[in-house]
């Protein structure tokens, strides 16, 4: 089994949480999905640390970000697959 | 893993029992402390609660302070214990409440004696307690003695990945023992709340928790600023990862499993219908919401941390637990548990929860936490609005 760099916790979410110190812009990363033990890969555009998260497909200002299978907040500018995704990015849609 | 079917604590005058053996020196108000740390200074086991508040409450604030300061009493996890008020008033009501439970407990005021004559007088009192606390001894106590509580603090995504979880797993194992739990964090479930609610167990606890929920969010929306930036998710949580309220609440919520709860809980509130998991009203903030757990009568912690928050709480021992590698590496005098193997994928949730229940098995049987042996205190009342 190659390393894991990359754990999306639902097979429905559009995110990824980086579980390696960091990646590399246009690293090729390793994926694996939680719920149903599947993975995948995905190239990286951005330095992304520890515990940061990557956009797994490309999105647009107002789409919905997925994780655990649930809505975490709303886009304000587009994102890139590949790309960090983070508070410059991304709000909330409660406060 | 096979789970122990029992663990080495102190038992009770009123059939609970403690993981701990504490004497307390228990101010009911500020201007008391200084005369509850000279006792505790004089006096050796015993251990002063000081704290901000006290004077001139009212209302609802007024009975949070009382529940608060009379169910750390009550714990089964303190001995005996000494209540000083400046007024005789409150100070008796504290000690008549306590006294239910038939542990030794006995109030002094100060007010017309001053600081000196109470301190001599205290502390005599408290040297018995002290000498007569000593000579208890651990005993085979059933699972269903332990009240666990949980909460996590400085967040990163590694808390709801794997730290949480743990505990999730945890909770799944120890339920059909007949254990107490609790989870709090009203204001940290947000985005997560209708989720969260369909785990009420019943529709009355359903809706009971949406009505708790939607009054700390409506008291949230009347005294915010702005978007709440920094301070829910924290400066810490947002450098560790975590983008939203709503992700971090979905993160916190791992840490009960496929559990449901009974019942919902006001702050320091001691659950009534047995056992199994239960919901309490309370901040995010660390400190208050252990506080509030610990005068519900829990009598063991478990807290998963992501970034590294240090905290722990002078009656109910805190284990800590972190998935976040830099953290366990960086802070280890801090982590009892590390289960950042789950992040490489060389250790299972499985096999991270059976770690997560030998450890809080040793620190129940009197094995110190990391928070004990470093000093973290941290007794923090939680204040509903401004005194009279």
């Amino acid at each position: 089994m190659p390393g894991t760099d990359i754990i999306i916790h639902d097979k429905k979410d559009n995110v990824g949480v980086v579980v390696i110190e960091k990646i590399t812009p246009n690293q090729d990363c390793n994926c694996w999905i939680m719920e149903n033990d599947d993975s995948t890969k995905i190239q990286s555009k951005n330095e992304i640390p520890l515990g940061h998260k990557i956009a797994m497909e490309d999105l647009k200002e107002g789409d919905t970000i997925i994780k655990y299978g649930h809505d975490i907040g709303k886009v304000v500018k587009a994102i890139k697959k590949g790309e960090h995704v983070h508070v410059h990015n991304v709000k909330t849609k409660k406060w | 893993m096979e789970i122990p079917k029992s663990f080495l604590g102190y038992k009770r005058e009123n059939g609970r029992a403690g993981t701990r053996n504490h004497v307390i020196i228990l101010p009911v108000d500020d201007i008391s402390n200084a005369c509850a740390e000279a006792v505790a200074n004089n006096i050796k086991g015993t251990i002063a609660l000081p704290h901000s508040y006290g004077r001139l409450q009212f209302g609802a604030d007024l009975e949070l302070h009382f529940r608060t300061m009379i169910g750390t009493g009550k714990n089964p996890n303190v001995a005996a214990v000494i209540v000083i008020g400046i007024e005789p008033k409150w100070t008796k009501r504290i000690v008549d409440a306590i006294a239910k439970t038939g542990k030794p407990v006995e109030g002094f005021s100060i007010e017309g004696v001053g600081d000196i004559d109470t301190i001599a007088k205290v502390s005599k009192k408290a040297q018995e307690f002290s000498m007569w606390a000593s000579e208890k001894q651990r005993e085979e106590c059933p699972m269903s003695d332990l009240w666990i509580s949980v909460k996590c603090g400085e967040s990163d995504t590694t808390s709801g990945l794997a730290s949480n979880p743990t505990v999730g797993n945890l909770m799944e194992k120890l339920e059909p023992f007949g254990v107490h739990l609790c989870f709090g964090e009203t204001s940290e479930l947000t985005g997560a709340e209708t989720v969260c609610a369909k785990r009420g167990k019943t529709p009355e606890a359903q809706e009971k928790f949406m009505k708790t929920w939607n009054e700390y969010n409506d008291f949230i929306l009347k005294e915010a600023t702005n978007d709440l930036s920094e301070s829910q998710p924290t400066a810490g949580n947002i450098a560790g990862g975590l983008t939203t309220i709503e992700e971090k609440a979905f993160g916190n919520f791992q840490k009960i499993g496929n559990l449901k709860f009974i019942d919902v809980l006001e702050p320091a509130e001691q659950p009534s219908k047995g056992k199994g998991l239960y919901f309490m009203d309370t901040s995010s903030a660390a400190a208050e919401c252990v506080t509030l757990q610990a005068a519900g009568g829990f009598n063991i912690h478990l807290f998963p941390t992501g970034q590294g928050n240090i905290i722990g709480n002078p009656i109910e021992p805190v284990i800590k637990l972190t998935a976040n590698p830099l953290t366990a590496k960086k802070m280890s005098e801090h982590i009892d548990v590390d289960v950042s193997k789950i992040l490489s994928r060389r250790m299972n949730l499985d096999q991270a929860g059976d770690e997560l229940i030998k450890a809080t098995i040793k620190v129940a049987n009197g094995r110190l936490t990391c928070a004990e042996a470093l000093g973290h205190k941290e007794f923090v009342m939680t204040k509903l609005y401004r005194s009279a």
